[in-house]
């Protein structure tokens, strides 16, 4: 089945061997290491082993999240990836052209995502899946992008979630735009906050190389717009590593553009949430835009044409598996008392039925009529597209008559 | 026709010294041109996103890093107009860069350089520059890729003087043809084409160059001469295949450089068969056929002609996502054989 970045994998045995213990001086020269520590400057809430740390920032930023909530952004996080790893099996079986895996970075996107208000604007790059499930859209709705059939499902005004894009960078200058268009409409700076709207951007390391994130950057600066630049730092653009792509850590480029950055542990779905909700409410208040950088990794492929055992090394996989986002939150939960087992057998079947209901679906998709080829080129079909719509639909009519 | 390849290599020797021509594919005999390039001048590299470890997003530079390193095979920052600047500038150094854009669509970032900068800078230096970069770049539908990563963009660049513009459709013209854009002192775009990166055939071994500007006669007919491009001439081929047992005689001709065109090999054939089928799987509306019909009825061949001349192409749409409206929105063999028969018989 035919895919949307279609990779042709080189002959094997090109690539690096399996372990960083001992790299080949050609995987030294290639810079074959991402990074796996982000260093003191990382915005953590919650560590790798559960435990909760006290942040005197940005602690105000959950005093809703008790220990139900906080169970609520683990179901979340356990139904996002289920659905992920199920999506990925059906792209295995042949039933989806392609998936493009979000494992690893599902405390970065459920975090952001639910400190979204409905009034928001989301645009995501193509591995949100997890962002658009907190906006409320149907996961079955995104397997049309993967399955071939359309291009995107989604009405983006209903649900703040701007379609995906895959042309690196674009939505940066987008979401700019739209945050600017926020500001003319009088939605930043009201007395009475609930009148107030931002809108948040997704875009990957490799992503701020191009052009468009500077420029997306500099425009959000100079008119003061209401947006969140949310970068997800995977550690990989493909198969470049994201020195390949920086010599600063990234969130410090917001200096150069005049606002703040801000690092934080994208595997820690309190830190994402808590930064997330304090980036927006500044940019609701007029003080915006801000950097994210959230500090996670891509645990999967690029997409599931990609093979990355070929570049890059398996104990850095071994490695932020310690960080897993959700094992973080059980763990915590567990300790923390409250919680039982039943709590957690029940997410579990909850998702393999959320898997059940997407597998379904997925079976009985219906393929999009001939006719669709014309229908959405323009708001108002010229006449000569209809034109060559009826010339066409009546050169097919002809095949099915058996003429030819 | 003219020739199809010629002689004047500057490494290896004389063309006829090959023997019976082995087998690859097309992005095998791509990587041969480069890996050959290389060997015999050190100013030639290559620089892309994921060209090195990871063998290109199509494995077309495969195991150059590991036979050139990591200089000459230069995995880049994911910046296409970065790419394309850096390149200009290193032409203007005195190297001789080849760019690789995993999709030709993603040319539209580097628009700025490549048509602003790298096809100007000669001109308006009077002449004491040059710019002498190759870009490689697969376009085309047909693998599912949607409509950001399908594009046919042939007309944007043939549409710019100073660039060059290459469109092989065989494994043996993808060695050559590229070969002589790295010699050559002019910015060259060379599109190849995502389906034909796995369909073999035979390719000199040695470094034999297919000059740039030469249309080959694919086989020729006598009732209409059909004209195609990138992945479309093999069609045309099986189309005219199927004419012939038809009792329809097609000679398909194949540009390969669309800028500098060779129209004097069309026009004959035109001239000659009195009917042309121009197809391309771009889109109609201000399509390089529309060029090439163009120059057919403003030559002497427009006498000879019997009927109209006639473009099939993709339809005026992005191509669709879905696999079956991907395909009915450009030309399949089918719709050349249905349409080449309706001109002959029709006129
Ligand atoms: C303009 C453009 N250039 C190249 C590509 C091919 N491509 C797709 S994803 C990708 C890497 C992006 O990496 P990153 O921004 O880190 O995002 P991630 O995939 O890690 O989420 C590239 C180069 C593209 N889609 N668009
Ligand atoms: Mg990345």
């Amino acid at each position: 089945m035919p895919s949307p970045e279609q990779w042709t994998r080189p002959d094997p045995g090109a690539g690096p061997a399996a372990t960083a213990a001992q790299p080949s001086p050609e995987q030294v020269i290639a810079g074959l290491r991402a990074t796996t520590e982000g260093g003191a400057e990382l915005t953590q809430l919650l560590t790798p082993e559960g435990e909760r740390l006290a942040d005197s920032r940005f602690d105000p930023y959950l005093a809703d999240i008790d220990a139900e909530a906080l169970r609520g952004l683990y179901r979340d996080m356990v139904l996002v990836r289920r659905a992920d790893r199920e999506s990925n099996a059906m792209q295995r079986q042949g039933q989806l052209g392609i998936w493009v895996p979000l494992l690893g970075q599902e405390a970065a996107q459920v975090g952001s995502g639910r400190a979204l208000r409905p009034a928001d604007m989301a645009f995501p790059s193509y591995r949100e899946h997890g962002v658009a499930y907190t906006r409320g859209i149907d996961f079955r709705e995104l397997l049309g992008i993967f399955r071939c059939t359309d291009h995107s499902g989604w009405d983006p005004a209903e649900y703040g979630f701007h379609p995906y894009t895959i042309v690196i960078g674009n939505q940066v200058l987008n979401a700019a735009g739209y945050a600017m268009g926020q500001k003319f409409d009088g939605k930043v700076g009201n007395a009475d906050d609930a009148e107030n709207e931002a809108t948040i951007v997704y875009f990957g390391d490799g992503a701020t190389s191009q052009g468009d994130v500077h420029e997306g950057f500099v425009w959000g600066a100079v008119y003061d717009a209401p947006v969140v630049y949310f970068c997800q730092n995977n550690q990989w653009a493909i198969s470049e590593p994201t020195e390949r792509q920086s010599r600063l850590p990234l969130y410090q480029r917001a200096r150069g553009y005049g606002f703040p950055g801000i690092r934080v542990d994208g595997n820690d779905v309190l830190a994402c949430l808590a930064v997330t909700r304090w980036a927006l409410d500044e940019c609701r208040h007029g003080n915006g835009p801000v950097l994210i950088e959230a500090f996670t990794y891509r645990m999967d492929a690029h997409t599931t044409t990609d093979d990355p055992t070929r570049y890059r090394l398996s104990d850095e996989l071994e490695a932020w598996k310690l960080k897993d986002p959700i094992e973080r939150v059980r763990a915590h939960l567990a300790r923390a008392g409250g919680t039982e087992q039943d709590f957690f057998d029940g997410v579990d079947a909850e998702a393999d039925e959320f898997a059940a209901q997407l597998r379904d679906f997925c079976f009985t998709m219906p393929d999009p009529p001939p006719e669709r080829i014309f229908s959405e080129v323009y708001a108002d079909t010229p006449a000569a597209l209809d034109a060559q719509r009826e010339e066409y639909l009546n050169y097919l009519a002809g095949f099915a008559g058996g003429e030819h | 026709m003219t020739t199809t390849s010629d002689t004047r290599s500057a490494v290896g020797p004389a063309v006829s010294a090959v023997a019976e021509p082995r087998t690859l594919t097309y992005s095998e005999a791509v990587r041969e041109a480069m890996a050959q390039a290389m060997a015999a001048d050190d100013r030639v590299f290559l620089l892309g996103e994921d060209v090195g470890t990871y063998g290109g997003a199509f494995g077309v530079s495969g195991d150059l890093v590991h036979r050139f390193g990591t200089e000459r095979v230069r995995d880049t920052p994911i910046s296409e107009l970065g790419i394309v600047g850096a390149a200009v500038g290193a032409g203007l150094a005195g190297m001789r860069p080849i760019v690789e854009i995993q999709f030709s669509d993603f040319t539209a970032q580097a628009m700025d350089q490549i048509a602003n900068q790298a096809a100007k800078i000669h001109f308006m230096l009077g002449g004491a520059a040059t710019v002498p970069m190759v870009l490689r770049a697969p376009g085309g539908s047909g693998t599912g890729a949607a409509a950001q990563h399908s594009q046919s963009l042939e007309a944007w660049f043939a549409h710019v003087p100073g660039l060059q513009v290459v469109m092989p459709s065989t494994a043996a013209d993808a060695k050559g043809l590229l070969l002589s854009a790295i010699d050559d002192p002019n910015p060259v775009i060379v599109l190849e084409h995502k389906l034909l990166y796995k369909q073999s055939g035979p390719v000199p071994e040695e470094p034999v160059r297919v000059r740039l500007g030469e249309t080959a006669v694919r086989r020729t007919g006598t009732d209409v001469t059909i004209v195609a491009t990138g992945v479309m001439v093999s069609r045309a081929l099986e189309a005219a295949e199927r004419l012939a047992a038809d009792g329809v005689s097609a000679s398909v001709l194949d540009p390969r450089t669309l800028r500098p065109l060779d129209d004097q090999t069309i026009v004959d054939s035109v001239a000659a068969t009195g009917r042309a089928l121009l197809v391309q799987e771009a889109p109609k509306t201000g399509g390089f056929m529309s060029e090439i019909a163009a120059r057919i009825v403003e030559s002497p061949a427009f006498g000879r002609l019997q009927a109209p001349v006639s473009r099939l192409c993709g339809l005026d749409v992005p191509i669709p996502y879905a696999p079956q409206l991907e395909q009915a929105a450009v030309p399949q063999v089918d719709d050349i054989v249905t349409k080449a028969a309706e001109l002959v018989r029709r006129w």
